[in-house]
C-alpha cells in the first residue's frame, strides 16, 4: 500500500508494476507515475508535454 | 569501439504503457537482456565512446528528447530503432509530406505557408474546407478543419497570439471526405504486420480521440502502399496512417516512429512485440 502525493489516499499498486506506469489515486483521481519500486514511491505524473504523441 | 557481443539491449521509456510491457515480455520470451532507460534522467557524455548496448529501442513518448537521445547513441555507432533521420522525418510533417510526395506516394493536397499572415490568403487560393494541422504534435491534437474564412481568420488569430514560432508556420491540408474511418497499418521493417480501421463518427479519427479499432484485411494495395510509405520515410519500426478516397483509393496522411500498436494488437492478435523485436534482433545482429 502506498500514498497519495495529492492527497494522501491509500493507492494499491500490482506487484508487477514497473517503474514508470501510471496509476490512478481510487480517492482523488490523480494519476500518479511511479518512479521508484521496492519501496513503492508514488509521484504526480506530468501534464501532456506539446510533444508528446506516438 | 567495437560493440561486445554480450551487451545488453536498451529499452529508452519514461512512459510505461500496455506497449512497453509487451516488449519487455517479448525480450523476455527471447532471453535477451535489456536495461530499461528513463530518458528524462539520460546524461551522456560526447567525449565518451563507451558503448554499453548492442542496440537501442526508444519508445520515448517525446519527440525532441527521443531525437536527441538516439543521435546520441547513434553518435556511439549503437544502432537505434527507429532511427534519428527517420525521427526527424516522421516528427515533421511538412519533411513527411515531401518524402512521401519525392516517392511518388499519393498523400493529399497539402500547402505551407511560414506565418498566419500568408496562411490566410493560402488558404482562400487552397479553397475551403481546408485542414489546419500543427507541424509537430501527435494524438490528433490542435487539428481543425475550417469550413469558411472566418473560421480560418479565428483559427489563425489564436496561432499567432498564442503559439511558439513553430505554431505559426501553417500546414494546410486538403479535407478527405472519408468514410467514417481511417486505417492503421503497422510496417516492422519490409514486413506488414497488422492493420486496424480506427472507426468515429468524428472526422478526427485518432484512438486518442475515441476512435474504435476494427480488424482491417491486408489486401495487396494497402500492403504495397504502406511498405513504399515506411520505406519513403527510411523504413523501421512505423505505424502509416491512411485514408481512403471517396472513390476507395488509398492515400496516405502520417507516419509515426513511435507506434502506439495495443490496440492492434487485441482488435487483430497480431503479436506486434515479437515482430519488433525479431527486427531489433536483426539489426543487432543478435
Amino acid at each position: 500500500m502506498s500514498t497519495c502525493p495529492e492527497c494522501d489516499g491509500e493507492v494499491t499498486v500490482a506487484s508487477d508494476a514497473l517503474a514508470g506506469e501510471i496509476v490512478v489515486c481510487p480517492d482523488c483521481q490523480a494519476e500518479l507515475e511511479i518512479i521508484a519500486l521496492g519501496p513503492v514511491e508514488l509521484a504526480l505524473a506530468p501534464e501532456v508535454e506539446e510533444d508528446w504523441g506516438e | 569501439m567495437s560493440r561486445p557481443n554480450d551487451a545488453p539491449l536498451a529499452v529508452i521509456a519514461s512512459r510505461i504503457r500496455m506497449e512497453e510491457k509487451l516488449i519487455f515480455a517479448a525480450l523476455a520470451r527471447h532471453g535477451i537482456p535489456y536495461d530499461q532507460l528513463d530518458e528524462r534522467s539520460l546524461v551522456m557524455a560526447l567525449e565518451d565512446t563507451a558503448v554499453p548496448y548492442a542496440a537501442v529501442i526508444n519508445r520515448s513518448i517525446s519527440n525532441t528528447r527521443s531525437l536527441y537521445a538516439t543521435r546520441l547513441f547513434e553518435a556511439r555507432g549503437i544502432p537505434v530503432v527507429n532511427r534519428s533521420q527517420v525521427i526527424e522525418t516522421c516528427g515533421d510533417k511538412i519533411l513527411t509530406s515531401l518524402a512521401l510526395l519525392q516517392a511518388g506516394v499519393p498523400t493529399p493536397r497539402t500547402t505551407v505557408a511560414l506565418t498566419p499572415e500568408a496562411a490566410l490568403t493560402a488558404i482562400d487560393h487552397f479553397g475551403y474546407p481546408a485542414v489546419l494541422k500543427p507541424v509537430t504534435g501527435s494524438w490528433g491534437r490542435l487539428l481543425a478543419k475550417v469550413n469558411d474564412r472566418e473560421a480560418a481568420e479565428a483559427i489563425l488569430e489564436h496561432k499567432e497570439m498564442l503559439g511558439s514560432p513553430a505554431h505559426s508556420v501553417i500546414y494546410i491540408q486538403e479535407y478527405i471526405a472519408k468514410p467514417g474511418r481511417d486505417i492503421r497499418v503497422n510496417v516492422i521493417g519490409d514486413r506488414v504486420v497488422n492493420a486496424i480501421y480506427r472507426c468515429s463518427e468524428h472526422w478526427i479519427t485518432n484512438t486518442a480521440r475515441g476512435a474504435v479499432a476494427q480488424p482491417c484485411e491486408l489486401t495487396p494495395d494497402l500492403v504495397e502502399l504502406s511498405l513504399r510509405a515506411a520505406q519513403a520515410v527510411g523504413g523501421g519500426v512505423l505505424a502509416v496512417d491512411l485514408l481512403e478516397r471517396p472513390d476507395g483509393s488509398l492515400i496516405v496522411t502520417e507516419i509515426n516512429h513511435t507506434m502506439e500498436f495495443y490496440r492492434t494488437v487485441t482488435a487483430t492478435g497480431v503479436d506486434v512485440a515479437e515482430a519488433l523485436v525479431a527486427y531489433v534482433r536483426q539489426v543487432a545482429r543478435l
